[in-house]
């Protein structure tokens, strides 16, 4: 089995309009890791996912994949490897087509026709098999949540990334999108990285857990020591809910 | 008026020659128009609401204002331009089928241009970004952002093959209303009218629009088939 990817990240900055809204010195993803991202709005969680899916650039800094023996940035990467890639975003969009359509687009760009079993199995996955004709635009957020799930397990990605995958769902949905991250990590070969709001979700099912406000990388730590032991005060008021932002 | 429309009827059912000359004309006219400016205002509309460069509000508002161009001036325009002292007089165009297309992109372009470039501008941006994550190439995200929006890309169309087919000024001007080598159905009606030929010009009216409806009607058909989920 091949090893499992990680990232290396330094002196890594990015700006928007001149505002710099995120500030990493120094990052490693480990390979076969999940690292739990946590932080309120506007931290800088999702930036720093989309750097790491290479969908941006830094302003600064250097933003590595080692893959196969290889280190790929956002400029490096071929489209064969950035495909190694999948991202579930907070809010899917989906394509105006049925959900079986939108399971299948992943796979359908990366060539061939003949993907009947794997999106089968991947609607069954996400308990949507009945739902495979369904126009994807009449689902609920916790099916559509679900669908954009399913889009990204059927590639087998060996990065997951995942932008807020269960906010605002249901206890079932959550409870259904968490088994199948940690079923995914299982797999083997896949590192994954969670951002999350709840930190009691990171708590549940991250190995590392990172902390980030307003930009900056507060803390990174295993996560028995992020939540019981925390190094810096403001992890400690951020974990006890103490910290208002 | 009865009498009118009797004989309009009677030379529609019995295919008279001319009537079904000119009716052919106006359609190859349109097709020919309508086709280019497809292949020149869908991509551009699409560029234009997806790509980010200075001076886009600019280039935005000139497209705008082209929907609204009175014919009669882009007729006048493409005049000038084949006319023997013109800068492609040499061409020979003016007074031929050619010069009415290119006078006919001129006015439908812009339409097809702007209701593509507004359709592709109203899907959720965060489509994009999400298409890109799950491997697609730049090209097959826009292609699927198209699409996305092909709803709106055929009223576009429809409204481009609107404004041609009904179009009279510019084709008048450019093609001159010449019988078995320029005349279409709108020019013809216009001169039936003028020579009190009320039955020949309403035939031509009747035509005119059985074809715009036909037209429109498989246009819909496409859109709704398009709606479907697959």
């Amino acid at each position: 089995m091949t090893a499992a990817p990680f990232y290396d990240l330094h002196h890594v900055q990015q700006s928007y309009n001149r505002r710099v809204v995120l500030r990493i010195p120094v990052l490693r993803v480990e390979p076969g890791e999940i690292l739990g991202i946590v932080g309120p709005s506007g931290a800088g969680k999702s930036t720093l996912l989309r750097l790491l899916a290479f969908l941006e650039q830094p302003a600064q800094g250097a933003v590595t994949l080692h893959l196969d023996n290889q280190e790929l940035t956002a400029e490096t990467a071929t489209i064969d490897q950035r495909r190694q890639i999948a991202m579930v975003f907070q809010r899917p969009a989906l394509l105006r087509r049925s959900v079986r359509a939108n399971v299948a687009y992943g796979l359908r760009v990366r060539g061939g026709r003949d993907h009947r079993e794997q999106i089968d199995a991947a609607l069954k996955q996400v308990k949507l098999d009945h739902l495979a004709a369904a126009d994807a635009h009449t689902l609920s957020g916790g099916e559509a949540q679900r669908v954009a799930l399913a889009r990204a397990l059927v590639l087998r990605p060996r990065v997951l990334l995942l932008d807020e995958p269960t906010a605002n769902l249901d206890p079932y949905n959550v409870r259904l999108i968490e088994s199948l991250i940690q079923q995914h990590l299982a797999a083997g070969n896949t590192t994954i990285m969670l951002v999350t709001h709840n930190i009691f979700q990171a708590q549940r099912l991250a190995t590392r857990v990172a902390l980030l406000l307003d930009g900056e990388l507060v803390e990174t730590a295993p996560v028995l020591g992020f939540f019981q032991s925390p190094a810096d005060a403001r992890t400690a008021a951020f974990v006890s809910g103490e910290l208002v932002y | 008026m009865i009498d009118a429309l009797r004989e309009a009827l009677r030379l529609i059912f019995s295919l008279d020659p001319g009537v079904v000359e000119i009716a052919l004309r106006s359609l190859q006219v349109t097709v020919s128009a309508l086709a280019i400016s497809v292949v020149i205002g869908i991509p551009l509309g699409a560029w234009l609401a997806l790509g980010h460069f200075s001076g886009k509000k600019l280039v935005t508002a000139l497209v705008y204002t082209g929907m609204g161009l009175p014919p009669v001036v882009v007729g006048l325009g493409v005049f000038l331009v084949f006319s023997r002292s013109g800068p492609l007089g040499d061409w020979g165009w003016l007074f031929t089928s050619a010069a009415m297309v290119v006078a006919q992109v001129i006015i439908a372009t812009p339409l097809v241009m702007g209701v593509t470039m507004s359709s592709v501008a109203g899907i959720n941006p965060d489509l994009r970004p999400q298409l890109r994550a799950l491997g697609a190439t730049p090209w097959q995200a826009t292609w699927a952002q198209l699409i996305e929006a092909r709803s709106g890309i055929i009223v576009g169309i429809v409204a481009g093959f609107g404004s041609i087919i009904s179009e009279v000024g510019a084709v008048m001007l450019v093609g001159g209303n010449i019988a078995g080598r320029t005349r279409v159905l709108t020019t013809a009606i216009v001169l039936e009218t003028r020579q009190g030929n009320f039955d020949i010009a309403l035939a031509l009216g009747i035509i005119l629009l059985l074809l715009s409806f036909a037209a429109n009607s498989a246009l819909i058909v496409l859109q709704t088939r398009t709606g479907v989920p697959r």
